[in-house]
């Protein structure tokens, strides 16, 4: 390429076509993440709820709430507390992908995305992986400070990470269910009012904060079939922590690692392809 | 993929488009030949936007056909897309990304590889130069660069066909020019162009074909030379010191319709032939006549002008001594859509 001459007719435009389609969708899926990336790197306060809040909820569960909820069985309220904080910090980022899907349907960008040879979905795929990245940094943010103040994990380093990945995954398909919200959404900022309506919910009424036992029974039935808290119980027996919860006969506490695997492909079969349904949806005029 | 130089790059038969209760094309028909640039003209609404788009896979059409480099915009879109460069009139680039990142993003996309992606990336911000703001972010860029990095981003795979929707609205003349000497390189490096605007002058600068588009359909067809045969008239407007009943006889023999006399009596217009010396032999008509002229204004045929010649039916059906008000309201009407702060895009939004 030395000159600037452009296309002499006939000939075939620029494009090395690529021999492998699988590849092709890689190197797009990627080039979209690392957009998504430098998005964040530009405006870095939009990381506050993967970076400043699980900070502020560590240090208000453990010093405010902490001292005033016994833990059944016995153990301390930090160590028994910390998945619980990894899992409502993980559900509520996922509000991000929402936000983020439904501002870029919203500028004029979709239009040359649409208009390029590209993977049409790796718009959403790309989409959800930047927001796996940030929920990975999420997850460091809560084991340091988690680490700072008192907690301390009993079991091997691999059962450890094993325990950050199952929250990490659930949290990965949920992404799925919010981006289906996003894709609906009239505006960034309706996308917003989801998350507080049903992701902050979805964490609390769980074992994540408080163990199960001091709640009324219907409401027991709820938690113990809420994926968060088969998620939160799952980190908890592979972290060796506290987990008041193995103790309550129902499928999903008495099996949490096998409930949160299962929730979690579940909701992602069902979710990522609704979700690329309502993106075509969204793109077709 | 051997094309014959006669063969059509953009071929559109009967392309029809409604959006909710907008009949935004009601079967249009034209063709680019390989090679040339085609001017989409018409005022916002017309349609052309909806042309664009269909053109170049973004929207569907209801009935009809469109072959961009030979093939099927509907049957076989991924095909059309590997040979098309688009710059559309919606900023549609991403605005936390610098001009370079945009430029290798969209050449990623499009299979170029990032090596080949960064290469080109240098050479088009070079030959637009905006190899000084190549590392900022976009949201600092002034109109004009936008636009720029714009074309520069349809050009990243140097497509043989390329779609330039309105590259020059809302931008100032200087910008303008810039953003018109790059699209003579186009043409004269053999790529084949469809450009729509609102602006006569510019496709009487830029393009080989003009095509006029209103409400949906093709109103005429020609080369620029062409269609300013067909609207030769011209309007005159004098402003008087004070309200004289004498002007308007003393105008009326020069002047081929009826004078029109505003309310206060100081305001005249009228439709003319443009003449040599229209101006002079006027004012020296209402000198002789002892009127006092503050103002006299000749205006050339614009794009409206061209309309109202074209489209017929807005003037003829009131007969002539109602036409001017119209035609002055439509003035109007039509210079307040230029503005592109209140502008409306077609299509989209319907």
């Amino acid at each position: 390429m030395t000159t600037t001459t452009l296309t002499q007719f006939p000939v075939e435009s620029d494009r090395t076509k690529s021999s492998n389609p699988v590849l092709g969708r890689l190197s797009d899926v990627w080039a979209m993440t690392r957009r998504n990336l430098v998005h964040i790197s530009r405006e870095p306060m939009q990381l506050s709820d993967v970076t400043i809040q699980p900070v502020l909820f560590t240090v208000l569960f453990i010093y405010i709430f902490g001292g005033g909820i016994p833990i059944p069985g016995g153990g301390s309220y930090t160590d028994f507390v910390l998945a619980g904080l990894l899992s409502l910090n993980l559900v509520t980022s996922t509000m991000g992908t929402a936000v983020g899907l439904s501002t870029d349907l919203h500028e004029g960008m979709i239009d040359r995305f649409r208009a390029l040879p590209m993977w049409r979905a790796a718009v959403l795929v790309g989409r959800s992986f930047a927001d796996l990245m940030t929920a990975c940094l999420c997850a460091l943010i809560v084991a340091l400070t988690g680490l700072a103040v008192g907690w301390r994990p009993d079991a091997s380093f691999a059962s450890v990470i094993a325990g950050f990945a199952v929250v990490l995954f659930f949290a990965y398909s949920l992404s799925w269910i919010v981006a289906c919200v996003g894709l609906n959404s009239k505006s960034p900022e309706s996308a917003t009012s989801f998350g507080f309506i049903v992701l902050f919910p979805l964490a609390f009424v769980s074992n994540a904060m408080v163990p199960s036992q001091h709640m009324p029974g219907w409401l027991q039935a709820l938690v113990n079939w809420n994926p968060v808290s088969a998620v939160t119980a799952a980190a908890r027996d592979l972290w060796g922590n506290p987990n008041p919860s193995s103790t309550v006969q129902a499928w999903p506490m008495q099996h949490p690692v096998e409930a949160s695997l299962l929730w979690s492909v579940v909701i992602l079969a069902i979710a990522a392809p609704v979700a690329s349904r309502f993106f075509r949806r969204r793109t077709t005029e | 993929m051997a094309i014959p130089a006669s063969t059509p790059m953009i071929e559109v038969e009967e392309l029809t488009k409604r959006y909710g209760d907008t009949q935004a094309l009601a079967g249009v028909d034209f063709s680019v030949e390989a090679g040339t640039i085609l001017g989409l003209l018409g005022p916002n609404g017309a349609g052309k936007t909806t042309a664009v788009r269909i053109l170049t896979t973004l929207a569907l059409p209801d009935s009809g056909h469109a072959f961009v480099a030979g093939m099927d915009v509907v049957k076989s879109p991924g095909e059309v897309r590997r040979n098309i460069g688009v710059a559309a009139q919606d900023a549609t680039l991403d605005p936390l990304l610098t001009g370079r990142q945009n430029l290798v993003l969209v050449g990623e996309l499009s299979d170029m590889g990032r090596s080949a992606s960064r290469n080109r990336a240098r050479e088009l911000l070079g030959q637009f130069e905006l190899t000084d703001a190549a590392d900022r972010v976009l949201k600092g860029y002034s109109g004009g660069m936008r636009r720029r990095l714009d074309l520069a981003a349809s050009l990243m795979t140097r497509p043989p066909v390329l779609f330039l929707d309105e590259p020059t609205t809302g931008l100032d003349p200087t910008s303008r020019q810039r953003v018109w000497d790059a699209i003579r390189d186009l043409i004269a490096d053999g790529v084949t162009v469809l450009l729509t605007t609102q602006y006569l002058d510019e496709a009487d600068a830029l393009a080989s074909r003009i095509v006029v588009v209103d409400h949906g359909r093709v109103i005429a067809e020609g080369t620029p030379l062409e269609l300013k045969e067909a609207s030769r008239g011209a309007h005159l407007e004098i402003t008087l010191a004070t309200e004289n009943p004498v002007a308007v006889a003393a105008l009326s023999p020069l002047v081929g319709g009826k004078v029109q006399v505003s309310p206060d009596g100081r305001r005249l217009s009228a439709g003319v032939d443009i003449t040599t010396g229209l101006a002079t032999s006027v004012v020296r008509a209402l000198d002789q006549a002892g009127v006092i002229v503050d103002n006299i204004e000749v205006r050339q045929p614009s794009l409206d002008d061209v309309f109202f010649s074209l489209t017929g039916g807005h003037i003829a059906d009131g007969g002539e001594s109602d036409d001017l008000e119209d035609a002055v309201s439509e003035v109007q009407s039509s210079e307040a859509t230029r503005n592109p702060d209140n502008r409306q895009f077609e299509g989209i939004n319907a």
